[in-house]
């Protein structure tokens, strides 16, 4: 703990601090544009310099200086002044003064540093540099004449993303940042570059032009793009959600977010269910609340009625469906759409038990069955830290593109029997060994297998769970805990023959077996499921209502309502609670709060933010497993669900990204 | 003047052949085992000894450098020796000279360096430019394999040290020390960030020591004449024998080794033919390569050319590259065409440098035609101020030195300059 002066402020900082970090804990503000927290320090701003004794007689950057013991650190001394003002004349000098026309402009690192510690003048009066434009993609909109060089995209993609996409051409002032061959930076966080360009160099195409920051709501959210449940802050303006930026949180998503969960926003405004539909004659028409209340009634359900859940939905609306359901007598819910049927017995064989954070840590993973980078591409980033801490990795499963070395097993789960090989000596050898199960795993009745793999491991350790299961969709675990599955999975649901069937936005799953129930379809989009619905209620997507999540992790999170539903849309369980009144029952709520306090008595552990308890043992497991894994079940990254479906936006990631069709760039 | 007996580079004209007979017949490889055999810390205390202080501009003790590197690898990391031939200053011509004709003094110095701080094998980073130079020392290292000097059991001493050979692309900020190790890497050569330094983490994350061809070369031969011998020669603290190469406006442009500390003016009688057109037509002089601060004719007549002396001057000895101009020259058009290889030259990756170099060409340049106002001089040197010292390495210094000297010495030339083209614009 070494202790350094920081004008005139004695403290100490933890080992290892930079300078820079030592200003910040005596409170005082180092302007910065290269240095960021979870990149490599490339020290090339020269924003930062301060001055520091013992040392040479000139301004050091602080982002690059270790802080060690006796430091004298001056931030305010006329040398530091100057030297800040030289360099944010250099930065302006072939900076372009198109704030106006620029949309980083009010959340511009460039603008506001230039104000508090520019010189106020220009005295450039050559002519500025102008950069021809790079194309970075569907995402990415590039002005480069404004990039300062900072090479934070460079570093993220190289260091997080793990993709050498972006690098820098060029020498001196000719220097560009630009993609490989000017390809679009393909992967499923690309889109984060543009909220750490301290600029207006990298901004985002489909936001463009949109707003103003200070026009804009902020309202705090939670991605349900993947299972992941990531920390998002929703922007709105009106009626309509502009922009979804990631908020800090260093145990799920660290600043980051998914290319999905980020622009898959403007399908929020296409092809909604705004009004109520009934099918008449093969034909869906319009109708309202109480024909469609009323027809469910006629129907006289009784105890055969049966929830499907989708993968979007929250924890409220599936407690007012299963209340509902309670109250008429039946139990038959289920959320596993696509048919996968495993034992659900012990959440905590079913829960990514070493965490995300904590999966860093492992030094011997074995993935069966999960394309992560599809399934969940910010844990991809965590068990990519993990390699560069020492970590080995294996796969089984067909193969896809790492980003970190890995070794791939083949695609027959027999050889999980096996034990013998590099696997089961890396795995001996392990000081933090985990297992990660992906959906293709569990669909094909592998887990108690792993389950058994886990015990001969020994996952579970002093400190230590490093068993883990990998959903995909977000609603997942919530509908796991709150018991939606049957021991029989959707066959149950499609043997029990039910005469109501209430889709609660289940877009996923096969239809034909319900020929003869009658249809509810409650969800936000006209999809798969409001294709093959009799009756179609509109309900409110995720930014549209409060809700509980919870993520892979187990970890219980709550999202805000940052807009209103469009149309006669509903938020989902005023919708549920007005059926219970059509069908003449009770569910013991009439508000938000009492739903959520009835929620809470079920469920305890969804009261509560932060990890839920699923117990420190796992079962046993046992038996062999067999099969082989054919296909992973997110085919297409950015068409996964019914909102990115409808996305104009992850369309055209789909189309040029993954099924690599020349879009012709729009005449601008 | 150096005697004939006392030079180290005795075919630095190429008038014998470069090969490893010619050379052995020069004294080369004579014996190297023996030098081996006095150990590490023998060898590397009698270049501490000698006062030899690095010839690649900076002058650094190298003895002290070499000293820096560990003694024993903790961690099962080797350590490498990077030998920078990335000789692009402008100027500067010795590296050239030692790699055409003595390149097996440099293997030699490679070995004996390399041994000394313990390095698994040497890199010789070559400028690109540099390509029969390159083809020359190809051949010399190979002979030096094929003679068993290098490679496994070298020189028999047992000491296994490999030379590898690797050609620039022709970047002139390769040659800073950890821009050459990125390149060596396969990266864009731009300089690191130090800390941590070379001889901490290097080549590959190696401890790595960086040193200039003369440096190496001349380790041998004080190696086997003794530091006293090497440091009889130069000032204190700027002792020894040194290549010069002197450019320019003399009556012979030459390379020659002479004494530390020589004055300019017997330097030039002496081996150059004098100044042309007398020492009256002498207008400035740049003594260390274009980096340094061009120093006025009255100053430099009598200055001992070394590290020191002509630091008293505001200058300094670099590469010892001495371009000298005589009065028919254009000095603001030299020190802008200076600054536009500094623009060209800069790597981009800090922000002063990058930005800055530009700017002060731009200026300069109108400097060049007058086409700017009084009070743009103090600005221009105020810019130069704002580049110097800010940068990560001394890319933006060198750039800055040439425009302070030139504001320093011939401001009333700018501004005569200016209002000469007054008058014009008002036309």
């Amino acid at each position: 703990m070494p202790k350094v002066t920081v004008d005139g402020q004695e403290l100490e900082v933890p080992a290892g601090a930079t300078v820079l970090q030592a200003c910040e804990l005596a409170g005082k503000e180092i302007p910065r544009f290269c240095y960021h927290e979870r990149l490599s320090i490339a020290g090339n701003c020269r924003m930062c310099l301060v001055e520091v004794k013992p040392g040479p007689p000139k301004p050091q950057a602080s982002c690059a200086l270790p802080a060690t013991e006796g430091q004298e650190i001056r931030t305010d001394t006329e040398m530091v002044k100057k030297a800040r003002e030289g360099v944010m004349e250099f930065l302006l000098i072939n900076h372009p003064l198109d704030c106006p026309i620029c949309d980083q402009g009010g959340e511009c690192d460039l603008q506001d540093q230039s104000m508090a510690y520019g010189r106020g003048a220009t005295r450039y009066h050559e002519n500025k540099r102008a950069v021809t434009e790079k194309y970075m993609g569907p995402l990415i909109k590039t002005i480069m004449t404004r990039c300062i060089h900072c090479t934070r995209c460079v570093r993220f993609s190289e260091e997080i993303a793990g993709v050498d996409e972006i690098g820098a051409l060029y020498r001196g002032e000719n220097m560009q940042i630009t993609t490989y061959l000017e390809h679009a930076a393909k992967h499923e966080l690309s889109a984060n570059v543009v909220d750490l360009c301290p600029v207006g160099a990298l901004t985002s195409r489909p936001y463009a032009y949109e707003a103003r920051p200070w026009e804009l709501k902020k309202v705090p959210g939670i991605d349900v793009m993947d299972g992941v449940g990531s920390n998002i802050r929703i922007d709105s303006r009106g009626r309509e959600v502009l922009r979804i930026l990631p908020r800090v949180n260093d145990d799920v998503n660290e600043e980051w977010l998914t290319d999905k969960g980020r622009h898959a926003l403007d399908g929020l405004t296409r092809r909604r269910l705004d009004r109520v539909w009934i099918r008449r004659d093969g034909k869906l028409q319009p109708a309202d609340w109480n024909e469609a209340f009323g027809m469910i009634r006629d129907a006289a359900p009784g105890d055969s009625i049966a929830a499907v859940h989708g993968d979007l939905v929250d924890c409220e609306t599936l407690f007012a469906a299963k209340a509902l359901l309670k109250a008429m007598g039946s139990s038959l819910i289920e959320g596993r759409q696509n048919g996968m049927v495993y034992d659900t017995s012990s959440m905590a064989a079913l829960n990514f038990n070493s965490g995300l954070s904590g999966i860093e840590e492992a030094d011997c993973i074995l993935i069966v069955g999960s394309q992560i980078r599809y399934e969940a591409p910010l844990v991809n980033t965590r068990i990519r830290k993990a390699v560069k801490r020492g970590a080995k990795v294996f796969i089984m499963g067909p193969e896809w593109e790492t980003t970190y070395p890995v070794t791939f097993l083949g695609n027959d789960l027999g050889g999980l029997n096996d034990l013998s090989g590099d696997l089961a000596e890396a795995m001996a050898a392990a000081e933090r060994p985990a297992i990660i199960a992906g959906g293709a795993a569990l669909a094909r009745g592998a887990l108690g297998r792993l389950l058994a793999l886990a015990g001969e491991w020994k996952l579970l350790r002093d400190g230590w769970n490093g068993f883990n299961a990998l959903h995909a969709p977000a609603a997942r675990m919530g509908g796991l805990m709150l018991g939606y599955a049957q021991a029989g999975g959707m066959k149950a649901i499609a043997d029990a023959a039910p005469k109501v069937l209430l889709s609660l936005g289940a877009d996923e799953m096969d239809y034909a077996p319900f020929e003869k129930s009658l249809k509810v379809y409650i969800g936000h989009h006209g999809d798969k499921g409001a294709h093959a619905a009799d009756i179609i209620l509109p309900a409110a997507a995720y930014t549209e209502k409060h809700g509980t999540y919870v993520n892979i992790e187990g970890r219980v999170q709550r999202s805000e309502k940052s807009v209103f539903a469009p149309g006669d849309a509903r938020e989902d369980w005023t919708i549920l609670r007005a059926l219970a009144d059509a069908l003449g029952v009770s569910v013991g709520f009439d508000s938000f709060d009492e739903l959520r306090s009835a929620m809470h008595r079920e469920v305890p552990s969804l009261a509560i933010d932060g990890l839920a308890e699923f117990g420190t043992t796992l079962p046993a497991g046992g038996g062999e497993a067999s099969g082989v894994i054919d296909a992973y079940p997110v085919k297409d990254y950015y068409l996964s669900n019914a909102i990115c479906r409808a996305s104009p936006t992850m369309q055209r990631c789909s189309a040029e990204l993954l099924h690599g069709e020349e879009v012709a760039e729009a005449a601008e | 003047m150096l005697a004939d007996k006392d030079r180290i580079f005795t075919n630095v004209y190429g008038f014998q052949d470069w090969g490893l007979k010619a050379a052995q017949a020069r004294g080369d490889w004579d014996d190297t085992k023996a030098i081996l055999a006095k150990g590490q810390d023998a060898i590397i205390d009698e270049i501490k000894a000698s006062g030899l202080r690095g010839r690649g501009g900076a002058g650094f003790p190298t003895g002290m450098k070499w000293s820096f590197m560990p003694k024993e690898s903790k961690d099962g990391r080797p350590s490498f020796l990077v030998i920078n031939a990335d000789e692009s200053e402008p100027g500067s011509c010795k590296d050239r000279e030692i790699i055409r004709h003595d390149p097996h003094k440099l293997i030699e110095g490679a070995l004996v360096a390399g041994f000394a701080m313990r390095a698994r094998a040497a890199y010789i980073y070559i400028r690109g430019e540099y390509i029969r130079e390159a083809e020359t020392l190809f051949a010399a290292v190979q002979q030096a394999y094929d003679a068993g000097l290098v490679g496994k059991n070298a020189c028999g001493s047992g000491y296994d040290f490999d030379v590898f050979v690797h050609r620039g692309a022709g970047a002139y900020i390769c040659g800073e020390e950890t821009a050459m190790i990125e390149s060596l890497e396969g990266k864009k050569g731009q300089p690191r960030l130090k800390p941590p330094f070379p001889a901490g983490a290097g080549l590959y994350g190696c401890p790595t020591t960086v040193n200039n061809v003369e440096s190496i070369a001349v380790a041998p031969t004080i190696m086997r004449r003794g530091a006293n011998w090497f440091n009889s020669f130069g000032r204190e603290n700027n002792k020894g024998t040194k290549l010069f190469q002197i450019s320019g406006h003399v009556e012979k442009p030459c390379v020659v080794e002479e004494s530390m500390s020589i004055p300019f003016s017997e330097l030039i009688e002496k081996h150059c033919g004098g100044i042309r057109g007398g020492w009256d037509n002498l207008l400035a002089v740049i003594p260390g390569g274009s980096s340094v601060p061009l120093v006025p004719a009255a100053q430099i007549k009598d200055a001992p050319m070394d590290f020191d002396g002509l630091k008293e001057l505001g200058s300094g000895l670099g590469t010892a590259a001495v371009i000298v101009m005589d009065k028919s020259t254009d000095i603001v058009r030299a020190i802008s065409r200076i600054s536009y290889f500094y623009k060209h030259e800069s790597c981009g990756q800090c922000t002063p440098c990058r930005e800055g170099t530009g700017w002060m060409w731009r200026v300069m340049e109108r400097l060049r035609e007058g086409d700017a106002a009084p009070e743009e001089i103090d600005m221009l040197f105020e810019v130069t101020k704002q580049v110097e010292g800010h940068t990560i390495c001394a890319l933006g210094d060198a750039a800055a030195w040439p425009i302070q000297g030139l504001i320093r010495h011939f401001r009333p030339e700018l501004e005569r300059r200016i209002g000469a083209n007054l008058p014009e614009a008002a036309e």
